[in-house]
């Protein structure tokens, strides 16, 4: 029904639109496929809801293509008014003095009401400055979520691990019963910085890199070689499964029923009501009990949106406008239920909840449950720079661990000096 | 005298000056842009940039994943020039041999070469997919423990095996109009000089090839370095460890993904200069072996 008034809203907008000069306001993204077209919905809706601003929606590839497409048409002075940068690449454009708009003062400018306690717990300070200032407005954020499968865990006779110690309990049951017990899609995302955030560890220096750019990496510390110890031992022993670095090979391991769980994304889950054959529910990511003070909430990930400066204040009163819009429950409502990405607002989780949506699909729910379990100091986030190539470095040493190239202790080693060698550099670059 | 000489002389300038124009748009500013962009330390947006004369280089040149990249793509590079210009080279001559349905055959051949690289690489990654891939079921089923996920060589068997595969119809098209060119007549009176095709073949055939081969050679040296950056990024994407990553890969991974402008201007620029070097080695010391 929602999705329907919608249609007919933008219909009639697309008829109205000829007769009236409304200011364009231009938006960069990174969602494409079945998320593409929820987007799409969106700036139809918003365009309905209003006559002032015309907003165009556009999706440039990946994150990291419509990254680098933002980065040129900024030196070209070409930006769009809005991008959509992820969670790796936020150090980079909010460092870069003067290319954006804190998202908080644009809306504060344009008398939009604005109370950064309104997010959800886990999202308030991802995207936002030392002092607490909201630079980016948290679009699509995600969580790491385990994935079962019903049936095989049933079979082993086994209940879904809340821990890893019951899931080392639980692995050699399920390759009785004829599977393997896990695999996971991103191990720099799911294994590096959420491990640190479950178990309320500081991942850098320098308040995990909020104060400033010149921070160190933490990972180089026993609590996450210890884990990553007992994965390379899963793996040799044939309980976890290791596909490599792509998201979806490791994701089709758990669709075709050859692994028994999977840790993928909570917006993975639209995808994969559609993609598995079978009975499949969601939990919370496992932790080591008695290790940091685990089970503390995790990372928020995904991405959120930057409003680039140089623009007329006309139409950045349409960005403000249009994250108005975002903000509402009724938008974030709609945006949840359909990719699986958690709301952002406490309003729109009411909302959720009022409107029996958890009743109906209680899974839909676990992602957001996470993000609001108790926070700790190193819950909050990260900010580091070139991130982008410090997660390349974890996924090289990842793969030299697996294949038994390196030990542990030497990937763990490389991986800190590598690290801290981008992070200088990244210091280098941005602190003048 | 000299202004007649002048204006003599200025009709050919006339006619090369769209060249010239071309490679100044395309080439000489973008590259003199990566090297100026080499020496300076500057943020994505270019908010800000300091000089900083070779640190860009000095970081690049003591990271030990680039020079196993650069280790990489040399035997990477050698492995592909080498074994598309061989397997072309023997098909085109079969083809040339084949009287019934030559055409067939010869279009056949030719197909691959309407491939565009990354979609190479796509067909590459799902015929090795470990979940579903025929030939990655074939090659363990005849026992040998393919895993590309996890084995350095055999990821690199992967994107030689389709870098070939892409380039082998383009080596073929040459050399078959290159078999075409040898007039009748040398092949008819080696003919009645010595029975031995094979010896025909090393003797008269191949050295009349010769600058075809050495052609090639340049190309497929240059396909190798730098367009096979859409089948890697679709296969492997570098991995294992970063073992199958290409100079041009890193270059893309650090500049584009990690915007990290000087450091990969930095590596574009190391991998001109070990271009440049490579092409003059070339027509110095292989094309004098090569007579037209």
């Amino acid at each position: 029904m929602f999705r329907k008034t919608l249609m007919a809203a933008a219909a009639v907008f697309a008829l109205g639109s000829t007769a009236q000069a409304a200011t364009e306001i231009t938006w960069w993204h990174a969602m494409d496929g079945a998320l593409g077209d929820v987007v799409d919905q969106i700036t139809a809706d918003f365009n309905a809801s209003q006559d002032e601003y015309h907003l165009v929606a556009v999706n440039k590839g990946g994150y990291e293509d419509t990254m680098t497409a933002g980065i040129a048409a900024f030196r070209a002075k070409n930006q769009p008014n809005i991008i959509q940068i992820f969670d790796a690449g936020a150090a980079t454009i909010i460092n870069a003095k003067g290319a954006v708009k804190p998202v908080q003062d644009l809306l504060e400018a344009n008398d939009v009401q604005f109370d950064i306690n309104d997010y959800i717990p886990g999202v308030r300070y991802f995207y936002a400055d030392s002092d607490g200032k909201m630079i980016g407005m948290p679009f699509n954020s995600s969580t790491p979520l385990l994935y079962y499968n019903k049936e095989a865990l049933e079979k082993a006779g086994v209940d879904v691990p809340k821990t890893w110690q019951e899931f080392e309990a639980a692995a050699p049951k399920l390759k009785e019963a004829g599977y393997t017990a896990l695999s996971q899609s991103h191990s720099p995302w799911i294994f590096f910085e959420n491990f640190m955030s479950r178990h309320n560890l500081q991942m850098a220096t320098a308040n995990n890199g909020y104060d400033s750019t010149d921070a160190k990496i933490l990972y180089n510390n026993d609590a996450l070689k210890d884990h990553w110890q007992h994965v390379k031992d899963w793996k040799d022993a044939g309980y976890y499964g290791y596909y490599g670095r792509a998201w979806g090979a490791n994701q089709d391991a758990f669709v075709q029923q050859k692994v028994a769980m999977w840790i993928g994304s909570s917006g993975s889950f639209g995808g994969l009501r559609k993609s598995a054959q079978f009975d499949f529910g969601a939990s919370t990511l496992p932790y080591w009990k008695g290790v940091g003070e685990a089970p503390k909430s995790t990372f928020i990930g995904g991405a959120a949106l930057f409003a680039f400066a140089g623009h007329s204040a006309e139409q950045d009163a349409g960005v403000a406008e249009f994250f108005k819009f975002l903000t509402k429950p009724e938008t974030q409502y709609y945006w949840h239920k359909e990719t699986g990405y958690v709301p952002i607002t406490n309003a729109a989780y009411e909302l959720a909840k009022e409107d029996g949506y958890y009743k109906e699909s209680p899974d839909a729910e676990v992602g957001i449950q996470q993000l609001s379990e108790e926070g700790g100091e190193w819950t909050k986030g990260y900010r580091l720079g070139f991130y982008v190539q410090i997660r390349e470095v974890i996924y090289r040493e990842v793969d030299k661990m697996m294949n038994g190239e390196e030990t542990i202790d030497a990937a763990f080693a490389t991986i800190e000096e590598e690290a801290n060698g981008l992070l200088k550099r990244f210091h280098d670059t941005y602190s003048n | 005298m000299k202004r007649v000489q002048f204006e003599h002389s200025a009709v050919p300038y006339l006619f090369v000056a769209p060249q010239i124009l071309i490679i100044s748009i395309f080439f000489l500013w973008p590259a003199a842009q990566a090297v100026y962009q080499s020496f300076l330390l500057e943020d994505a947006f270019g908010m800000s940039s300091q000089f900083v004369w070779f640190r860009n280089f000095e970081d690049v040149l003591s990271s030990s994943s680039w020079m196993r990249s650069a280790i990489f793509t040399v035997v990477f590079s050698v492995s592909v020039s080498v074994l598309s210009i061989a397997i072309s080279l023997f098909l085109a001559v079969r083809a040339d041999e084949v009287v019934r349905g030559a055409k067939t055959y010869k279009t056949l051949l030719m197909w691959g070469y309407a491939i565009a690289p990354p979609v190479a690489g796509l067909l590459g990654n799902m015929l090795f997919n470990p979940l579903m891939g025929d030939l990655y079921m074939a090659l363990n089923s005849f026992g040998f423990e393919f895993n590309h996920i996890e084995n350095p060589n055999d990821a690199a068997f992967i994107v030689i095996l389709i870098a070939v595969w892409k380039q082998v119809s383009v080596n073929f098209i040459f050399f078959l109009s290159g078999l075409q060119g040898i007039p009748k007549s040398i092949q008819e009176a080696a003919t009645l000089d010595c029975k031995s095709a094979e010896r025909r073949f090393w003797t008269i055939t191949f050295p009349l090839l010769a600058p075809t081969t050495f052609f090639l050679l340049v190309i497929n040296l240059t396909y190798a370095f730098f367009e096979t950056f859409g089948i890697i990024d679709v296969s492997t994407k570098g991995a294992p460890g970063g073992s199958t990553a290409t100079l041009v890969y890193k270059v893309y991974v650090d500049g584009f993904l990690g915007a990290d402008l000087g450091g990969s201007s930095a590596q574009s620029v190391l991998l001109m200069i070990m271009v440049s070097v490579l092409t003059v080695f070339q027509f110095r010391f292989i094309e004098r072996k090569v007579h037209y």
